[in-house]
C-alpha cells in the first residue's frame, strides 16, 4: 500500500474520523492547560485529579448518569479538596495529594467491583477508547474546549503574571487564589474531557508531556503553549494511525508518540547544550 | 533637609498596629507597631527569622496578621492593591520561566489593564520607560534566566515602576548585587521617595542602610528601634537586634555575623 493511500483508506470510516477530530481537540485542551501544570510544577495533581475521576464515573454508572458528569463532579471536587486541605494542614501539598490519589482510585476499584457484571464501557474510561466516541460525545468535547480555550484566552494576563509570580501578582491585588482554583478547575474539565481519548492512567502524559517538550523548545509562554498544541495535535494523528495500522490501544499509543518526541527532543538539545539555566 | 522645608505634605502612607503574625505555630512577629509616612525610604533589617519578610508580606496582604490591624493609604490591606507593588526575593522567582524582560516588566501593567485589556498606548510608554530608568531597554527580549544577578534584580525593580504605584515593597532588594548595580537601584528607589512615593526594603546590608535610605527599623520578631538610618550603626541597637551574632573588637567596635542567605528551614524559605 503506498502512503497516500495508508493515510487516505482509513477517513472513509465515520469513526475513525471522529477519533481523529476529537483526538486533535484534546491535543489542543491537554497543551494549555499542560503549559500551565508544567510551569507550577502540577504535574503530580494532574495525576491524582485523573485518578479521582474514576469513583465519579463508578458511581454515576450505577445510578444510570452520564458518566462524564460523574468523572467531573468527583474531578473538581477532588482538585479543589487539594488546594483547600493544603492551605488548612499545614502538610506538604504532595502528601496531601498522594492521601486523596490513591484514597479516591481505591473508592473507585471498591466500587467497581461491587459491580455484578463486568462491564466493558468502565473499563474504557481507564485506557481510553477514543475509537467508540459517539456524534453527541464529539460535539460535547468540542464545546467543552472551545470554553476552556475562551476562559484561558479572557485572564491569559492574569494566568500568566499568577502563575510566574504568585506573591507580586497578589501583592497588586490579583485574586491569586481564585485563579488558583479557576487552574484547578480547568486541570480537571481537561481531564474529563480527555478520558475518552487516552483513559484515566494515560491523562496526565497528553498534559504533561507536550508542554514539557515545548518548553525545551522555545523560550515564551506563548510560544511554549502554541507549540505544545502542535506537539499534541501531531500526535493524536500520528498514534491514531500507529493504532489503526498495527491495531494498538489508541490512547496508549498516541502517549509513546508524545514520549518518542520528548526523548528526542531532550537529547537533540542536551547535545546542543544551549539551555543550561 | 529638615521637615520644615520639605515641599512634600507627609501623610501616613502605612500604619502597623499591635500586627501579630507567623508560620504554623511559630509567630515571626509580636506586637509590632509602625507608623510609615508617605515619601518615606525605610529599610527594615535584622538576623534571618527575625520577621522581615514576614511583616513585608502582611503589608503587602500576602499574609494574614493573627492579630492586629494594618492600614495601607487609609484603608485596609487590600482595598488599595493596585498602588502596591511587591518585588520578591530572587530566590522566589523561577528563572527558566519562558517569559521575556519586557514580558515581567509588562505584568506591572496586569492589574490596571484587567482581563481581556491590551496593552495600550499609557502603558507601553510606562513600560518603556521603566526599562529605561533600569537600563535594560537593549535586554527587553531576552529570556529572564539569560540575565545576570543584578540584571534580573533590575528587571523587577521595573515591574515595580511600570506599576507607577503609591508604595514600593522590596524584600531584599539589594542582596546579592554588585555595587554598581546596588547604587543605581537606590539612586531610583530614591527618587520615588523623592515623588513622595514610600519604598520599604528588607536588607541585611547594613552599611546600604545607614547610607542610602532614609529611616531604618530594627526588627527581631518585634520592632527594636525605628528611627533614622545612622542607628544601624549604633551598638546598643545592634546588640538588641543581633544578640549574640556579635563579635565584640579590640578596639571597641563589633563585627556582625550575620549569613544573608536564608535559612531554608521547615517553611521552606521564608522568615
Amino acid at each position: 500500500m503506498n502512503p497516500i493511500d495508508f493515510l487516505l483508506s482509513p477517513l472513509a470510516y465515520d469513526f475513525f474520523v471522529r477519533a481523529l477530530v476529537a483526538s486533535a481537540l484534546v491535543g489542543v485542551a491537554c497543551a494549555v492547560i499542560g503549559s500551565f501544570v508544567v510551569l507550577k510544577g502540577m504535574s503530580f495533581i494532574g495525576d491524582a485529579v485523573s485518578h479521582a475521576a474514576f469513583p465519579g464515573i463508578v458511581i454515576a454508572y450505577m445510578l444510570g448518569l452520564p458518566i462524564i458528569l460523574g468523572g467531573a463532579v468527583a474531578s473538581i471536587v477532588t482538585a479543589l479538596g487539594i488546594g483547600a486541605l493544603t492551605r488548612r494542614s499545614g502538610l506538604r501539598s504532595d502528601s496531601i495529594i498522594g492521601v486523596l490519589f490513591a484514597g479516591m482510585f481505591a473508592l473507585g476499584v471498591a466500587l467497581f467491583s461491587s459491580i455484578p457484571n463486568y462491564v466493558g464501557d468502565l473499563f474504557h474510561f481507564l485506557f481510553g477508547d477514543v475509537l467508540g466516541i459517539s456524534v453527541s460525545d464529539l460535539l460535547a468535547l468540542s464545546l467543552l474546549v472551545l470554553i476552556l480555550l475562551l476562559v484561558v484566552r479572557v485572564l491569559w494576563k492574569e494566568l500568566l503574571f499568577a502563575t510566574f509570580d504568585p506573591l507580586g501578582a497578589g501583592a497588586a491585588g490579583l485574586p491569586v487564589r481564585r485563579l488558583d482554583d479557576l487552574l484547578l478547575i480547568l486541570i480537571a474539565v481537561t481531564i474529563v474531557i480527555s478520558l475518552q481519548a487516552v483513559g484515566i492512567v494515560l491523562v496526565v502524559a497528553m498534559i504533561t508531556t507536550p508542554a514539557a517538550t515545548a518548553q525545551m523548545l522555545v523560550q515564551r509562554f506563548g510560544k511554549m503553549i502554541s507549540t505544545a498544541a502542535l506537539i499534541g495535535v501531531v500526535s493524536a494523528v500520528a498514534g491514531l494511525y500507529l493504532s489503526y495500522a498495527l491495531d494498538l490501544a489508541s490512547g496508549a499509543a498516541i502517549v509513546l508518540v508524545e514520549t518518542t518526541l520528548f526523548l528526542l527532543v531532550l537529547f537533540v538539545t542536551s547535545l546542543r547544550g544551549h539551555r543550561a539555566a | 533637609m529638615t521637615t520644615t522645608t520639605s515641599a512634600v505634605i507627609t501623610t501616613l502612607a502605612i500604619s502597623v498596629k499591635g500586627v501579630t503574625a507567623g508560620y504554623g505555630e511559630r509567630a515571626a512577629i509580636s506586637e509590632v507597631n509602625l507608623d510609615l509616612t508617605s515619601g518615606s525610604l525605610t529599610a527594615i533589617f535584622g538576623p534571618n527569622g527575625g520577621g522581615k519578610s514576614t511583616l513585608l508580606k502582611c503589608i503587602a496582604g500576602l499574609m494574614q496578621p493573627w492579630s492586629g490591624a494594618i492600614e495601607v493609604l487609609g484603608s485596609p490591606v487590600g482595598v488599595h492593591a493596585t498602588r502596591v507593588a511587591y518585588v520578591p526575593q530572587a530566590e522566589q522567582v523561577d528563572w527558566r520561566f519562558p517569559v521575556s524582560v519586557d514580558e515581567v516588566v509588562a505584568m506591572g501593567r496586569t492589574p490596571r489593564i484587567g482581563p481581556l485589556g491590551r496593552i495600550g498606548v499609557a502603558d507601553r510608554a510606562a513600560i518603556d520607560e521603566a526599562l529605561e530608568r533600569v537600563e535594560m531597554s537593549n535586554l527587553a527580549s531576552r529570556q529572564i534566566g539569560e540575565l545576570s544577578g543584578g540584571q534580573r534584580r533590575r528587571v523587577f525593580i521595573a515591574r515595580a515602576l511600570a506599576a507607577e504605584p503609591e508604595i514600593y515593597l522590596l524584600d531584599e532588594p539589594v542582596t546579592g548585587v554588585d555595587p554598581v548595580t546596588q547604587e543605581k537601584i537606590m539612586n531610583i528607589l530614591d527618587a520615588e521617595a523623592a515623588r513622595g512615593r514610600t519604598v520599604i526594603a528588607t536588607t541585611h546590608d547594613l552599611a546600604c542602610a545607614a547610607q542610602r535610605f532614609h529611616d531604618v527599623v530594627a526588627l527581631a520578631g518585634r520592632v527594636v528601634v525605628h528611627g533614622a538610618a545612622q542607628l544601624v550603626l549604633d551598638r546598643e541597637v545592634l546588640e538588641k537586634t543581633y544578640g549574640g551574632h556579635l563579635v565584640p573588637l579590640a578596639g571597641g567596635g563589633v563585627v556582625l555575623l550575620d549569613d544573608p542567605h536564608h535559612q531554608h528551614g521547615a517553611h521552606e524559605g521564608h522568615e
